[in-house]
């Protein structure tokens, strides 16, 4: 086939990829700009099949076909809460398959008979590096999120060092492949260090930050993709790849600014305080009001306007449908209910969103930072279900705590705040917090799914 | 040198029209956005079809196959994933009837 004719239905796929990710726009819009997409990836894939270079048709397509198997499988059998994790392998995959091609890449400037260019050795040094920090951060996020290893920080003394040797390495290593005539060895020994500062950078990174590092490592897959692009000096893997690799960092930024941190103390663990549990036992002592599920019900009752917060903990207990039920059975009564989501509630961009809208919530009634904090003044009840730091007032009032200046959903401007919560454990950020103590919040000790059918079943009965 | 150029025109100016779209899409769609964005990234499937493709020893197409591999699940499960949330947005609420 004429290398024109591809490379424009290649413009053809990079078009219909920049229209389906405006289509996600808006909610409605949004299926049909994922189609589009989809229709892209088709058309370049089918371009590339057609293309006359092509031999050995039959393993790849065995291989197509059980790619094609195992995703599908993923992406139908998923529970909704464990969407994080999915992405994250999703997102590990993407930089692998550009560790592998740039490797190929290679290869065959070895077997040119001009001399490698310069340019495309180091692009491949990129997709090597970038794309194996992105596999082995990939696997360390998921292994946290499906707790197969603990999600708290894991540190050790001098890991900032031990980092910056690596990149020194990587650095040098990819300043010799450049130089010697067999670069295939130098590439490999360039993954395998970027796979230890892939292993090493995701580790000390603790669960509540997670959405931070899975935006960053949305914007990696794509950035190894372009760059494996800039190898095979192909035009769509570095449209494509570099519309991924911005929207990843305009997430990242987003998780970033919400927690009032910089993306370098994040993946550093930086300003973690954790005080022992006994002071922090010490400081809600007695001052605690906890209430039964009875005893709460009558309030929402009372109530004109009920906000619900969700936090990590509804999708913990799976909690998402019986709260969407409470909503319901509220709003049936005239009473106004709204959601109020924090950007960094739970463990990835968006993640209550789409545990809510799972839940039949629709999206009108899930608003933003801004918009639930214009409104919780004329709030009766605020009922935080499982979120801790994103309503901690410390961070408005203290300017020594660690979370001082992220914005919160200030549900202490309500004039009830009820908390769900299973104890009085600290938050991702290892401080108590006053709201829990504050003389208008009633907490109710338990599993959220349970204290909210709780809740559902006196108001039935009453 | 000029491809160089070329393509490194092409990657600035992508850049910037995907900073100019994502900015655009709100909060609540910030997990599809993800999933759908990273199976576009799963482009490298054009390259992965390409290297084990391509008439060359076997390395080279035992390298390609598993970059297939991992570039289909990418594209698939992304692609497939982000269909199923976005229909669940699709849904009226019950409360609206």
């Amino acid at each position: 086939m004429n290398s024109a004719l591809i490379n424009l239905g290649y413009l053809g796929a990079s078009a219909l990829f920049v229209a389906g990710l405006k289509g996600l726009a808006h909610p409605r819009s949004a299926p049909r700009g994922n189609l589009m997409g989809a229709t892209g990836m088709l058309i370049a894939v089918a371009l590339t099949l057609l293309d006359r270079r092509m031999v050995n048709f039959h393993a790849i397509a065995v291989t197509l076909a059980i790619g094609t198997a195992i995703g599908a499988t993923l992406a139908l059998k998923i529970q909704m809460t464990a969407m994080p994790q999915l992405v994250a392998v999703l997102n590990g995959l993407g930089g692998g398959a550009s560790v592998f091609v740039a490797s190929v890449g290679l290869l065959e400037f070895r077997d040119a008979t001009v001399p490698a260019l310069n340019h495309f050795t180091v692009a491949a040094v990129a997709s090597g590096v970038i794309g194996a920090v992105t596999f082995w951060g990939s696997l360390v996020a998921f292994a946290k999120l499906q707790e197969l290893i603990t999600d708290n920080a894991i540190r050790f003394p001098g890991q900032q060092l031990v980092n910056l040797a690596l990149v020194a390495a990587v650095g040098a290593l990819g300043l010799w492949l450049w130089l010697v005539p067999e670069p295939h060895a130098a590439y490999w020994l360039v993954v395998t260090v970027s796979s230890i500062l892939g292993l090493l950078l995701v580790l000390p990174v603790g669960g509540a930050d997670m959405p931070v590092v899975i935006a960053l490592l949305n914007s990696c897959s794509g950035l190894a993709a372009a760059a494996t692009g800039f190898v095979l000096n192909n035009n769509v893997l570095i449209i494509a790849g570099s519309l991924v690799g911005a929207s990843g960092l305009i997430l990242t930024q987003i998780m970033c600014r919400a927690m009032n941190r910089s993306l370098i103390d994040v993946m550093t663990g930086g300003t973690q305080a954790t005080p022992g549990n006994g002071r922090t036992e010490d400081i809600y002592r007695g001052r605690v009001k906890a209430a039964s599920p009875e005893e709460v019900a009558p309030l929402f009752d009372a109530a004109r306007r009920v906000v619900i917060v969700p936090g990590f903990g509804m999708a913990v207990s799976q909690a998402q449908h019986i709260v969407a039920q409470l909503a319901e059975l509220l709003r049936g009564r005239g009473i106004e209910v709204e959601f109020a989501v924090h950007p960094v509630a739970g463990r990835m961009p968006g993640h209550m969103n789409v545990l809510l809208a799972e839940a039949n919530v629709s999206y009108d009634q899930l608003k933003d930072l801004e918009e639930s904090n214009a409104s919780f003044n004329r709030t009766d009840v605020a009922l935080v279900i499982g979120a801790n730091d994103v309503v901690n007032p410390a961070a408005r009032t203290d300017p020594a705590s660690p979370i001082a200046g992220m914005p919160i959903l200030d549900v202490d401007k309500a004039a009830t705040v009820v908390v769900v919560k299973r104890s009085l454990s600290p938050g991702f950020a290892g401080i108590p917090n006053p709201l829990f103590v504050d003389s208008k919040t009633i907490m109710l000790f338990g599993d959220a799914r349970e204290m909210v059918q709780a809740i559902i079943k006196v108001l039935k009965e009453a | 040198m000029d491809t160089l150029i070329t393509g490194l025109t092409i990657f600035v100016l992508a850049l910037f029209a995907g900073f100019e779209i994502i900015t655009k899409v709100p909060p609540t769609l910030h997990t599809p956005l993800m999933s759908g964005a990273n199976a576009i990234s799963g482009i490298t499937i054009v390259g992965a079809l390409l290297a084990a493709g391509s008439e060359r020893d076997g390395i080279s197409s035992w390298l390609g196959l598993a970059a297939i591999l991992f570039a289909t699940v990418n594209v698939v499960g992304g692609f497939l994933v982000t269909h199923r949330m976005l229909s669940m947005f699709q849904r009226k609420s019950r409360t609206d009837s």
